[in-house]
């Protein structure tokens, strides 16, 4: 292994994306390292949400190579991505939760399938990963259909988390959430991220999520990523839409009640 | 990176230390089981466990729990257990992992097999009763709307209703003529064959008429259009109560019985006739050709017997069912779709259960509209 796999978890080179005759992504190129937390922040319908799915490989894309972990992920024809899903664990935006199946099944479902164990240590450790994400054993024969919003959340968390994938993937993870329990998911994604040593990949609108808990900021706008880096250096950088987003009416204020 | 996990035990005077090596990971599970239980008796028979976790090259929630419960397999019979050594990276974890499981829930106690099997038949009866008050609700919600747009004429919704007699009737007519043709001629062939014997094949163009105009032509067009257009009510509003579709416009102060299901049970009143007799004369056109190429009997002769044989009372019995069939699978359809909950399975349950009901409803109508019609003498 050379320095580079070492050192950075998801590599994006010179991506483009489109349907259609439309660009979404033209020539993009991010680095994630190994460990870090990283917030993406971009328009609406701008491509966040593009360039989170087609690195987990379900956009096709018309050129550029993505390595996730030191593999290179599928191109166009091939998907490929069987093998890989025991690399990343992917928190939907609306926790894609199955209706079918209880709260607990949910989480075991991915070690069902790629694991051989027994059915006594399935249940522990699905009610292990309940219990991390802080919910209680008794919410466990629950249907999706019974959750609030937060909990359906909390569960999609916990089967994202079940096979301790090394990179997590988050969409727009504290939307919908109320305040206090946003706050509380992000002390959640903080404390889950040293305990396991994960590498989150999160696309977010919250700032608050941003400043608290990522350790760098990645900013896409017209389907390229135009500042990169720690809160306080996006803060200062002179993109005018990155200045419009970060010193906006509403950012301002935010900031100012932090201050 | 991923090392075969051992599992050493030496006993050390009362007390057996544990030496966890190797990846304690979830690819290894398999291993993990059979290393956690193969030192489970020396556990208990000890006085004491030390884990000295040194060894752990690499540990995930899952390796941890596996050591957790050995920990506590010793703890919970009232001996020492601690880990030693544990790495810096893995201490989060391992404190974490501590901390769950702790709480197990009181196992609900299994009701009664009897208890369980009668319960369900009082909720089936229970639901019985609530199924016929939604479709007499929805049946009186029908009328009302139904007396609003005689009021105010302009307040029809006559695009959708057109749209949805493009979708239900025009587009339904192929599949509805084939069927029926097929039926028509398949009771032709059957006519002929079996009169034969008895050399009365000429009153298989009796059977044939009479069958398919008071009955066949009519119930077969119903039952094809409960499961092609019915299932599509049913998940159509369905899925706009899941989304919500449906409190948006109550908000907005319409009534979804005006915009969702007035149009769409009107449609079905006024497509079902003409698809039945669309049907109806599909399937005397089978039988016709059955009685040319099968049963040596010309267009001519089929035509003539058919004149003798049918009258248009026969006709007239057939196509009054139809507007009654249509509001019966229309009724139900779309309450079927208003009692969808949430989930996807729910969606499913619900389509299922309009279409077997509404085939139900529309068979058992039959049989009472035969009984009435016989007894007016029809």
């Amino acid at each position: 292994m050379d320095e580079s796999q070492e050192q950075f978890a998801i590599r994006v080179r010179d991506l483009v994306v489109g349907f259609g005759r439309q660009t979404v992504l033209d020539h993009l190129s991010l680095d994630v390292r190994k460990g870090e937390i990283l917030g993406l922040v971009g328009a609406s319908g701008g491509g966040k949400s593009v360039l989170m799915r087609t690195i987990i490989g379900l956009i096709p894309r018309r050129s550029g190579a993505i390595e996730v972990m030191g593999h290179e992920i599928g191109g166009t024809q091939n998907r490929g991505t069987q093998g890989a899903a025991a690399t990343w664990g992917i928190l939907f935006q609306q926790g894609a939760l199955f209706s079918s199946l209880t709260v607990r099944q949910n989480v075991q479902f991915p070690l069902r399938e790629n694991l051989v164990l027994s059915q006594e240590l399935m249940d522990e450790i699905a009610i292990a990963k309940l219990e991390m994400v802080g919910l209680r054993a008794q919410d466990a024969d629950k249907y999706p259909a019974e959750l609030s919003g937060g909990m359906t959340k909390r569960v999609a968390l916990a089967r994202a988390l079940a096979l301790d994938p090394p990179i997590l993937f988050l969409d727009e993870p504290t939307s919908g959430l109320d305040p206090i329990a946003a706050g509380d998911f992000d002390a959640l994604i903080g404390t889950l991220q040293k305990t396991l040593g994960l590498t989150v990949f999160m696309v977010t609108h919250d700032l608050a999520s941003l400043t608290t808990v990522c350790d760098r900021v990645a900013a896409l706008a017209d389907g390229k990523i135009v500042a990169i880096g720690p809160m306080r250096d996006l803060l200062q950088s002179e993109h005018p839409w990155v200045r419009a987003y970060f010193h906006g009416k509403r950012s301002q204020m935010l900031q100012h009640e932090m201050r | 990176m991923n090392s075969e996990p051992l599992l050493l035990a030496t006993p050390s005077g009362d007390v057996l230390k544990l030496r966890p090596e190797g990846s304690w990971t979830a690819a290894n599970v398999t291993t993990l089981e059979t290393l956690s239980h193969s030192v489970g008796a020396d556990v208990d028979r000890s006085r004491g466990v030390t884990l000295d976790m040194s060894g752990v090259s690499a540990l995930d929630t899952l390796g941890a729990w596996v050591l957790e419960k050995l920990s506590r397999r010793a703890a919970s019979a009232g001996r020492s257990a601690e880990f030693v050594g544990v790495a810096d990276h893995f201490s989060g974890l391992m404190d974490e992992v501590r901390e769950v499981n702790r709480h197990t829930p009181a196992p609900t106690a299994k009701p009664n097999a009897v208890l369980l099997r009668l319960g369900d038949l009082g909720k089936a009866t229970v639901g019985a009763r609530e199924d016929i008050t939604i479709f007499l609700q929805m049946l009186g919600a029908l009328f009302m709307a139904m007396i609003g747009v005689l009021r105010r004429p302009r307040s029809l919704r006559l695009t959708s209703l057109v749209y949805q007699l493009y979708r239900i009737g025009w587009q339904a007519i192929p599949i509805v003529a084939l069927i029926t043709f097929l039926i028509g001629a398949i009771i032709a062939q059957q006519g002929f064959f079996h009169f034969r014997r008895f050399g009365a094949e000429s009153y298989t163009v009796d059977m044939v008429g009479i069958l398919v105009l008071r009955e066949l032509g009519v119930l077969i067009v119903a039952i094809m259009v409960a499961g092609r257009s019915g299932s599509a009510y049913t998940a159509e509003l369905g899925s706009m109560k899941m989304r919500e579709e449906i409190d948006a416009l109550s908000t907005m102060g319409l009534d979804p019985v005006d915009v969702l299901i007035l149009p769409r049970v009107a449609a079905l009143v006024i497509a079902l006739p003409i698809l039945a007799f669309i049907g109806s004369v599909a399937a005397l056109y089978g039988g016709g050709l059955v009685a040319q190429f099968y049963g040596d009997m010309g267009p001519a002769i089929y035509i003539a017997r058919l004149h003798e044989a049918i009258s248009v009372t026969h006709f007239e019995v057939g196509i009054l069912k139809a507007p009654f069939m249509a509001l019966v699978i229309g009724i139900v359809a779309c309450s079927e779709g208003l009692r969808v909950k949430g989930s996807a399975e729910s969606l499913g349950r619900q389509t299922t259960t309009s279409v077997v009901k509404s085939i139900f409803l529309v068979i058992v109508l039959d049989g009472l509209f035969a009984i009435f019609f016989a007894s007016i003498g029809m």
